[in-house]
């Protein structure tokens, strides 16, 4: 940082931050063309740094000059390259990605050798490389960028807004979008009250499962008198198949910064903890740096924006237990314990993080914040429903066309979802199928399954608990027709058995129940005892366990049972798997085109259950065999079906 | 066998400063514990024991915390720890393939899950959070996305070759 900036920075109030903003403005206004390639997780798995290096040598070789941060000085801008990284853009499937502005071409899939081509025709001479732009797979349409790709078009990112285009690591650039202004404002011109008025007005539900009013939280912590208190960022995103907190806290940590300083400012706490999953190691690096430059620049700290108000902020790594997302298993977990849940009430807003009121949300409830105080509780309340106002983020995974991260109001119809941003349901091959839509999985380990029926229900937090199933933390994993839902049960069965904390009966013993009576339907040891037993347990564990992860550890074969009983019937009474997924179950044939009798299966055999003249078809006797796939193994011609 | 009479104080000399820089703070005990985990790749029963006695904790109470949470080990992990993702996504996208290729390649096993030479322990974890790009796995802290089972060999390859190059 420049000492210009840094002099600045020491007086930090709204003039401040409007001479940044309108500096940093100016000056990217000037520059001739912005590249920004993502480097979100996924992106970077796909090789996205390796992209920046060699634009970056480009654009060096091809004579024209590059930024890669903004000096404030306009003048030294004019007719420059301004090359810089990402967090997560979300079109995780098509990465790594690089948008050129201002003409909004989006490449995708872009490989270092793409890199001079880039700089070459579209940055210096305008040109659209037809061969990098995305192509629709559902019908071979090409697109140009972010405007007419439908994945994109369809959305309406506000929370996600200037994720993927902020640079994560430099604050001017998010002060420049209107960032820290909210936060401002709820130090220097609102009441405490105020605020969580306003937050309440806007209708802002916790999006982290739960629901729960957010502006309602903040008012209940607000009113106990205490000499300390506490604000909590949930980071700690365990659900298997979602990572928009992660993406978030990549790709925009100023934004979450804000939002805990304005829930600091509601409540009147002066501390805050940032708590992130281990497995998010470039989440933590991003939030640390942007904590750090909040503090220089004189934003966090003990007098913050001139208010004479304190605000610190600490990240926590965890330590990889997914029953630290529950809020009080995580607080045990900050203050050193072994991270289980405790009986509520008392409730975090009385009787928190050591022992003070404490106010703790999730990451995306956060960062909407920000945005409701700057543009008013009025204008988040115009999207969505009745019951669930504002937008929601999902991660679109599983066998889709378009992978990746989305933010749609509420009420949107998964058709919407899945069909026209998701573009269609792929099969095991990974081709477009037209029919092969089987269920959508939703909330992870704590939600449930969707299928055609649903396919126009609105979704929001009411229709979906209607359904057996919940928004969660948005987990959305499309699943084909060759997917096994016993098997589906069973993998989150296993998921929540492993991480049940052992603290209540109910959950320790019922979840491992539940899924050796699962395991006996795979097998085809069952009865239709077994799964009137499997239903039975399922409701006691969900009636008698202690906190959310119990509660709900049942939902996804409950609901599984409610929608696809006939798929259950089929694995219990005729020992057969549809899918071909249950391996005890499969169906073992050899293929009489294929097979020219060599026997070399039939002398493989533990069993003999097969037999056959030499240089004649085989066959395999269903009673004998015990499907340990020798045969398969021996087989030269692939003529043995089913494995 | 006979010991120098400093080595063990040096052995400790590391957890020392981990346990100074964090204030000596009972509440810190996680951090505490992912800082000596680093330092050391895991966490020797004596460390834990020096631990509780400098913050002025049951041993039982330290034990409790090490073993409750995932990321703790009380066994040497290998030099290359390979988280294998098995969250939904990566599931419906066939991890358990990338799995099985993991385990035989590297000749090891859900429960010994660690090379005999220390270079590589494989872990299944539930979700790494990069479900766009299933099946998933992270070596150290760098994260691969659609691992086929070939490329995962081919991934494996390419470290066994640099470490055997870093030992001539």
């Amino acid at each position: 940082m420049s000492e210009n900036l840094k002099t600045i920075m020491k007086t930090m109030n709204k003039a401040t931050l409007e001479k940044i903003r309108d500096e940093y403005k100016s000056a990217s206004g000037a520059v001739s063309k912005r590249i920004i390639v993502c480097a979100g997780t996924g992106c970077i798995a796909n090789g996205s740094l390796a992209v920046y290096d060699a634009l970056k040598e480009a654009v060096e070789k091809s004579g024209a000059s590059l930024f890669v941060e903004l000096e404030l000085d306009q003048h030294d801008c004019k007719d420059k390259v301004h090359l810089s990284n990402s967090g997560c853009q979300g079109f995780c499937a098509q990465g790594p990605l690089v948008n050129i502005l201002p003409d909004e071409t989006m490449y995708v899939k872009v490989k270092p050798e793409d890199a001079l081509e880039i700089i070459q025709k579209t940055v210096l001479n305008n040109e659209v490389i037809d061969r990098l732009l995305y192509v629709n797979p559902a019908n071979g349409e090409q697109s140009r960028g972010q405007l007419d790709i439908p994945f994109y078009k369809l959305q309406n990112r506000l929370v996600l807004g200037e994720c993927g285009h902020v640079d994560p690591e430099n604050i001017r650039e998010y002060i420049s979008h209107n960032g820290y202004f909210a936060a401002e404002k709820s130090y220097n011109t609102m009441t405490d009250e105020q605020v969580c008025d306003t937050i309440l007005e806007s209708g802002l539900r916790g999006r982290g499962g739960g629901g729960f009013p957010t502006g309602r939280k903040w008012h209940l912590t607000r009113v106990v008198e205490a000499d300390k208190k506490y604000v909590i960022c949930n980071g700690d995103e365990g659900d298997p198949g979602a990572f928009m907190d992660r993406s978030l806290m990549e790709g925009n940590p100023h934004r979450v910064i804000e939002g805990m300083m304005i829930a600091a400012r509601a409540i009147n706490a002066d501390e805050g903890y940032v708590y992130v999953r281990l497995e998010y190691p470039l989440a933590v690096k991003r939030m640390r740096k942007a904590i750090e430059d909040a503090l220089e620049a004189g934003i966090l700290g003990d007098n913050v924006f001139g208010s004479g108000r304190t605000m610190h902020i600490h990240v926590m790594e965890g330590a990889g237990a997914f029953v630290c997302g529950e809020e009080t298993a995580l607080m045990a977990s900050i203050e050193g314990k072994r991270g289980m849940p405790m009986p509520k009430p008392p409730f975090p807003a009385e009787c928190g993080l050591f022992e003070k009121p404490t106010v703790i949300n999730n990451v995306e409830t956060l960062a909407a914040v920000p945005l409701i105080v700057r543009n008013g509780a009025a204008w988040f309340n115009q999207y969505g429903t009745a019951t669930s106002k504002g937008t929601k983020t999902f991660a679109l995974t599983g066998h889709v066309a378009n992978t990746g991260l989305i933010e749609v109001p509420f009420g949107t119809t998964l058709r919407e979802i899945v069909f026209n941003i998701g573009g269609g349901v792929m099969d095991n091959d990974g081709k477009i199928s037209s029919k092969g839509f089987k269920a959508v999985q939703i909330g992870g380990p704590s939600g449930g399954c969707l299928t055609v029926e649903d396919m126009d229900l609105p979704l929001d937090y009411d229709n979906l608990i209607a359904k057996g199933a919940m928004v969660g933390s948005g987990g959305l994993v499309v699943m084909n027709q060759e997917s096994c839902m016993i098997q589906i049960a069973r993998f989150f069965m296993n998921f929540t058995q492993n991480e049940s904390c052992g603290k209540c009966l109910p959950c320790r013993e019922g979840t491992k129940q539940m899924l050796a009576l699962l395991d006996d339907i795979i097998e085809g040891n069952a009865t239709m005892k077994t799964m009137d037993l499997l239903e039975e347990v399922g409701h006691v564990v969900k009636k008698a366990s202690l906190c959310g992860l119990g509660k709900t550890a049942p939902s996804p074969v409950l609901s599984t049972i409610a929608k696809f009983r006939e798929e259950y019937v089929e694995h219990i009474e005729r020992k057969h798997c549809s899918t071909n997924n249950c391996k005890a179950l499969m169906d073992i044939t050899i293929d009489a085109e294929k097979c020219i009798g060599c026997t070399a299966c039939a002398r493989k055999c533990p069993v003999n259950a097969i037999s056959g003249e030499k240089k004649k078809p085989h066959s395999i006797d269903p009673a004998l065999c015990i499907k340990c796939g020798e045969c398969h193994k021996a087989c030269k011609f692939n003529a043995v079906m089913g494995f | 066998m006979k010991t120098e009479p400093n080595k063990s104080l040096r052995q400790f000399q590391q957890v020392h400063e981990i346990l100074e820089a964090n204030g000596n703070n009972k509440a810190r005990l996680i951090p505490i514990l992912q800082q000596v985990q680093e330092a050391y790749r895991f966490l020797p029963p004596q460390v834990l024991t020096y631990i509780a006695t400098a913050l002025g904790m049951p041993i039982a109470e330290v034990y409790g915390v090490a073993t409750f949470y995932a990321h703790f080990t009380l066994e040497a992990k290998g030099k290359y720890v390979i988280k294998a993702c098995d969250g939904t996504a990566c599931h419906v996208k066939g991890s358990s393939k990338l799995l099985d290729t993991l385990y035989d390649t590297l000749k090891v096993t859900p429960k010994k899950n660690t090379t005999d030479d220390m270079m590589f322990t494989v872990e299944a974890v539930s979700c790494l959070g990069a479900c766009g790009l299933a099946p998933v796995m992270m070596v150290n802290d760098k994260v691969y996305g659609e691992v086929s089972s070939d490329r995962c060999r081919e991934i494996l390859k390419a470290i066994m070759e640099e470490e055997s190059v870093v030992k001539e």
